[in-house]
């Protein structure tokens, strides 16, 4: 808890007043973070890259961006083709909307995995789940500013959902379009939407961070720090970490803007929208293809939306729905197989997200549906009460696990919090 | 190491699934979607425009596709690209009349076109492109090799495509096989048949090779910035590809005093 | 024990050479995020201007716009061009000889901005009031600019300014 003496006489006088040096220095810097976290625990920081890359290109934009249906699509290949370096700024935005979801999605399944939202980190994990939430509705109302086919095709299937609810849904719909369809007054409310949210993840991010240091960090073994031999300091190790992270993640961005921007998106898009054309097959952006499978399993209207839903209610109940007291899947051999089966299936979903609703899709959507929630709902909380478990390893610092007196207590240690 | 794999195998199988799903051609009901496999210069990392061809191209458009198809995002400075001169372009442009006004009368009037104008489209709506061509619109071209899967495969595939319709199918008053088009009826009729320009200085005029030229120009016409995009491309990756392995030398020599025991 | 911030342990040439081409990356990253708010292709596009001047007849003046601005073109009677010659440099507050105003005397070209606080002035059209100069009068604050656009009453602090120009051919110039 020693506070650090700033040499800058100018950096002193602020911080007096204003600690931010210090308080950048006790959590960034001198912040005790796990020794043997592995590569998946960069997702965060890169998350974070992602945030900040979306913000800046976003603003960037919407300089150049007119928000009316004469106009959006025009002013999009203006950008593209006049504004100075305008292609970059919209490619970069439009894969780092994909490469933002990328890092978010592993970043989920390493949670998943390794137990990171049992106890005491279960206000963490709902704290990303309502991010996961508020990223997916800023792309979506993105993906309808360029105003091309899918946009408005896009948007109209979606919006129209909102019309299963009982008694209301009618009203609602209106109430969201502004109008009897997706118009100038959806496209314009969108785009303010649009330009919000972000600022909104950044706050709940903002509160995930202040989550996760209350505890500090998980770790592939799942068991709580036990000492300062256990730790080390952010920086420079986490820090120079990330750095080589980021670099990484960086190359792979880059090819795809520089070499494959349109790789993830949809033709489509490129054609002017036409309310009075339906595409062959509207299709959402990749990342929101496995809930979209999920909407078009179900037959029922209203129960298609309520499960789509419910695939992401689930994950907030999960710290309750599992409940074995050991955190990681690296001694659950159970809890493992089922990790991948369930990883599987979501990838599965993804593929018939995109597929037509047709034949052997709807069967096999249907049953990877209902896969994923016997995965949550059932398989889950059994597993918690009759999984046995491997030993837990004494430390972090002596992770080989021993015999004896030592395991007792390092399964003890091993435990979450009641 | 072995965790990183596992990583990154993770996820190119959930990146490749998304993009098979995404990628995989929707075959239509009733044909066709034969698309032809072409080499273009603009192919690949180091892809590149030939200015020839792109002249040619224009030219191919000028004279053949202009006369139903807008390419309303062009502009005539952008031409610049196609390797013509500022007194050259003006040229081209004063060879066009836009609209322009209201002048002092309140009305609209005709001007010759100058270089910072849009390139003008046969028709001055849709209604009305739909109105001279029997209800069916004939696209604006100034992005469709964007807007169409495997676009500059799929367009040249398209000219190139018209056949003698199989005997067993009934090709209406207006209508023509093709193909490559999806359900093989297709409103446009076949718009090269070879020699359709005369080349001032001389070349192929097969309809393939005239084909080839035009979906160049539109290639740019789509996609102008190709060349300095895959440039710039280029050079990111090298710095980053160094930047990959400085930044992993200095987080080895951090690391260098942590005594790790991982499981 | 408190430790300063300042030196994390020694530094290697690595970890220094890490930093400087991260410095780098960032302002060639930097560069295009802050160029794309330069004007664009299309703006600068209409940055220049050709106008036809010779339609306009003597007398007569016509506003053009060059770069979002009017732009006056009025084509000067001997009239006009004599008195703006006769005028003593001593009674002009930004003295300047017309003979530096113009490249052909016949066709004064200024820009219609007033460089008092940039209202648009008066005298283009027949009928408008011309001020006590017989040039342009500025109703915002009452600048007087005579024939060759200088001020010559009021708070204006120069003249009406020249914007860069040449004579394509006898009939035809480009602006900007």
């Amino acid at each position: 808890m020693a506070s650090p003496e700033f040499k800058n006489p100018v950096v002193k006088w602020i911080d007096h007043r204003l600690p931010v040096f210090s308080f950048m220095h006790h959590e960034l810097h001198e912040y005790p973070t796990p020794k043997n976290l592995s590569y998946l625990w960069n997702l965060g920081s890169l998350a974070g890259l992602a945030l900040v890359t979306m913000i800046v290109t976003g603003i960037i934009l919407a300089m150049h961006y007119t928000p009316h249906v004469d106009h959006a699509f025009a002013s999009v290949e203006r950008i593209m083709r006049d504004v100075n370096h305008g292609w970059l700024i919209r490619y970069i935005h439009m894969n780092g909307a994909s490469f933002f979801f990328i890092v978010v999605y592993i970043h989920i399944f390493r949670g998943l995995y390794y137990g990171s939202y049992k106890a005491p980190r279960e206000i963490l994990w709902m704290l990303g789940v309502v991010i996961l939430l508020l990223m997916m509705a800023t792309a979506f109302m993105g993906y309808v500013l360029p105003w091309g086919q899918m946009s408005f095709w896009g948007a109209t299937v979606i919006t129209n959902l909102f019309s299963a609810i009982p008694l209301v849904g009618d009203s609602i719909v209106t109430w969201l379009w502004g109008g009897f369809s997706v118009d100038n007054p959806t496209l314009s409310r969108f785009f303010a939407l649009h330009y919000l949210m972000p600022f909104l993840i950044v706050g709940v991010v903002i509160l995930h961070i202040i989550a996760l240091h209350r505890f500090g960090s998980n770790n592939p073994l799942g068991i709580d720090v036990s000492g300062k031999q256990d730790t080390i300091p952010f920086h420079p190790y986490y820090t120079s970490k990330d750095l080589f992270g980021a670099m990484v993640f960086l190359t792979i961005f880059a090819s795809a803007i520089f070499f494959y921007p349109n790789y993830l998106g949809h033709p489509d898009n490129y054609i002017p929208a036409n309310p009075l054309q339906t595409p062959a097959h509207i299709v959402p952006e990749w990342y929101f293809l496995p809930f979209y499978a999920i909407l078009r399993a179900i037959p029922d209207k209203l129960g298609g939306v309520l499960f789509m839903f419910g695939a992401i209610a689930v994950l907030f109940v999960l710290p309750w729905l599992d409940r074995s007291p050991v955190r990681s899947g690296r001694f659950r051999p159970l809890f493992k197989v089922f990790f991948w089966l369930l990883l599987a299936d979501c990838v599965l979903l993804g593929y018939l997200g995109g597929k037509p609703a047709e034949g052997i899709y709807v069967t096999l959507s249907r049953l990877a549906t209902a896969y994923y929630f016997i995965h949550f709902l059932v398989i889950l909380p059994l597993l918690s009460v009759v999984e046995k478990t491997r030993p837990l390893p004494q430390s972090i610092s002596m992770p080989i696990s021993g015999g004896g007196m030592g395991a007792a207590a390092a399964a003890k240690r091993g435990k979450a919090d009641a | 190491m072995r965790k990183l794999m596992r990583v990154v195998s993770v996820a190119t199988g959930i990146v490749a699934a998304a993009v098979v799903s995404i990628s995989a051609p929707a075959m239509a009901a009733g044909g066709g979607g034969e698309i032809k496999q072409h080499e273009w210069t603009f192919d690949g990392p180091f892809g590149h425009f030939d200015k020839a061809s792109l002249q040619r191209g224009f030219q191919v458009y000028r004279e053949v596709c202009s006369s139903c198809h807008g390419i309303e995002f062009i502009s005539f400075r952008n031409f610049a690209d196609l390797g013509y001169s500022e007194a050259e372009i003006k040229a081209i442009a004063a060879e066009y009349e836009v609209t322009d006004g209201p002048n002092d009368e309140g009305e609209m009037f005709q001007r010759a076109a100058i270089p910072a104008d849009r390139v003008p489209g046969p028709f001055p709506n849709e209604n009305a492109a739909r109105a001279a061509n029997g209800g069916a619109y004939p696209v604006d071209l100034s992005l469709i090799v964007k807007a169409r899967p495997d676009g500059a495969n799929y367009v040249y595939s398209l000219l190139t495509s018209y056949a003698e319709a199989p005997s067993h199918m009934n090709v209406p008053d207006g209508m023509y096989y093709n193909k490559a088009y999806s359900g093989n009826l297709i409103a446009m009729p076949q718009p090269l048949y070879g020699d359709d320009i005369t080349l001032a200085n001389g070349g192929d005029t097969s309809p393939e090779a005239l084909a080839a030229d035009v979906v160049s120009f539109l290639a740019w016409a789509s996609e102008p910035e190709m060349e300095t995009r895959k440039r710039t491309g280029i050079a990111v990756m090298l710095f980053l590809f160094v930047m990959c392995f400085v930044s992993y030398g200095s987080m080895r020599y951090i690391w260098a005093d942590v005594k790790k025991s991982k499981a | 024990m408190s430790e300063t911030v300042e030196n994390q342990g020694r530094r290697d040439f690595i970890v220094v050479a890490t930093n400087a081409m991260l410095a780098v990356g960032a302002a060639a990253v930097a560069y295009p995020l802050i160029n794309q708010m330069n004007p664009a292709a299309d703006t600068l596009a209409l940055s220049t201007i050709e106008v036809d001047v010779s339609a306009i007849e003597e007398g007569q003046a016509i506003t053009v716009k060059w770069r979002g601005r009017p732009v006056f073109i009025r084509h000067r009677t001997a009239e006009e061009i004599k008195v703006a010659e006769a005028v003593k440099l001593d009674d002009l507050r930004d003295p300047q000889d017309d003979a530096s105003r113009v490249e052909n005397p016949k066709y004064l070209i200024i820009q219609g901005i007033c460089t008092h606080l940039g209202c648009v002035p008066l005298g283009q059209k027949i009928g408008e009031v011309k001020g006590d100069f017989n040039g342009w009068f500025c109703p915002c604050h009452g600048s007087h600019y005579d024939t060759s656009g200088r001020i010559r009453k009021g708070p204006a602090p120069s003249n009406l300014e020249v914007p860069p120009y040449v004579f394509l051919s006898d009939s035809v110039i480009k602006i900007g």
